[in-house]
């Protein structure tokens, strides 16, 4: 039980982690890459369509860190296999 | 709560499961070949042509010109390969909308199969284009050193395609879940709008990554012709 709780804890703490710090990085990023955008747009606003789109496929591409860290999170949260491994060892 | 429809399993036979995403990939490969036949069946070369071929003619059209953008090159070899990797996703991704349907490209086997597809396509069309040796030689373009590099970077960005697709539409999917416990009726659907934006700005990534992978694997490779050309005037980078 001891370990059980120790995985318990150690798995949501981390997953708080790893959402938070994992978030920072891709939104300062799109953030500058939003406000680059917007402001190219007001430079050009005859480019508007062009830049839409390649602005939001390479926010798409930044955001996708941020899901890696979702991702982890979620793995530690509801798939976790060192859970499932004590849980079985406390079955037993 | 799952993380992926692989363990939702509908039936079994002794080591072979059907699970939710090999049940719903099927669906969604009988939807688009069933309309595509039943279009083709009676295409016309007129203009009055119905509103199915006119849709049709558009997303080539549109896929058509998209590839000619990311990759440069003449979009006709490509069309296949990456058109039906977009519709496919962007299907896949669009019906996760109805209730009760399990978009195949949450689950990570399918998006690693997607990807892996990408991966051996790559060197396929590099072969093709310049012969075994020469596009062996864009490995070690600029100079040998950099051909564990060039090998990572191959095996990662494959891998980095999988997960983005994967991780999207699985974050969708449970932010959906999720969101239903906790707030319904409102938040869910907005939720929904940025899934269904998500979705096709992924599918449509996928895409032009794969063509921009293929036609890096084509352009590097002519850079080496040139250089084994010319290699007497061209002194050697240090």
């Amino acid at each position: 039980m001891d370990s059980l709780a120790l995985v318990a804890i150690g798995s949501v703490v981390a997953a708080g982690i790893c959402m938070g710090l994992g978030a920072i990085g891709p939104a300062i990023g799109e953030g500058m890459a939003l406000a680059r955008g917007l402001s190219s747009m007001a430079q050009q606003p005859d480019e508007t369509n062009t830049i839409v789109k390649f602005m939001f496929v390479g926010m798409a591409m930044v955001e996708s860190t941020a899901i890696y860290s979702f991702v982890l999170a979620m793995i530690l949260l509801f798939a976790n296999p060192f859970w499932n491994y004590f849980l079985e060892k406390a079955g037993q | 709560m799952e993380i992926t429809p692989d363990v939702i399993i509908y039936a079994q036979w002794g080591a072979f499961k059907v699970n939710a995403t090999l049940v719903f990939t099927w669906g969604v490969m009988l939807l688009l070949t069933g309309f595509a036949g039943f279009v083709t069946r009676n295409l016309t070369a007129s203009v009055d042509m119905n509103q199915r071929q006119n849709l049709l003619e558009i997303l080539v059209d549109g896929l058509l010109s998209q590839i000619r953008d990311a990759t440069g090159h003449d979009p006709e070899r490509f069309l296949p390969l990456l058109g039906t990797l977009f519709i496919f996703i962007f299907t896949s991704n669009i019906l996760s909308m109805i209730p009760g349907f399990q978009p195949p490209t949450g689950s990570l086997s399918t998006t690693t199969a997607l990807a892996l597809i990408v991966f051996f396509a790559v060197p396929w069309y590099g072969i093709r284009e310049h012969g075994l040796a020469n596009y062996l030689r864009g490995y070690i373009q600029p100079s040998p050193l950099m051909l564990p590099f060039n090998v990572m970077g191959e095996i990662t960005r494959t891998f980095a395609l999988a997960v983005r697709l994967f991780g999207n539409i699985m974050s969708g999917t449970m932010m959906g879940a999720i969101l239903l416990v906790l707030a319904p009726l409102f938040l869910p659907v907005v939720m929904q709008l940025l899934g269904l934006l998500i979705g096709v700005v992924q599918a449509y990534i996928f895409a032009v990554l794969a063509g921009v992978f293929i036609a890096a694997g084509l352009e590097s490779h002519t850079t080496a012709q040139q250089e084994t050309q010319n290699a007497g005037s061209v002194p050697a980078k240090e």
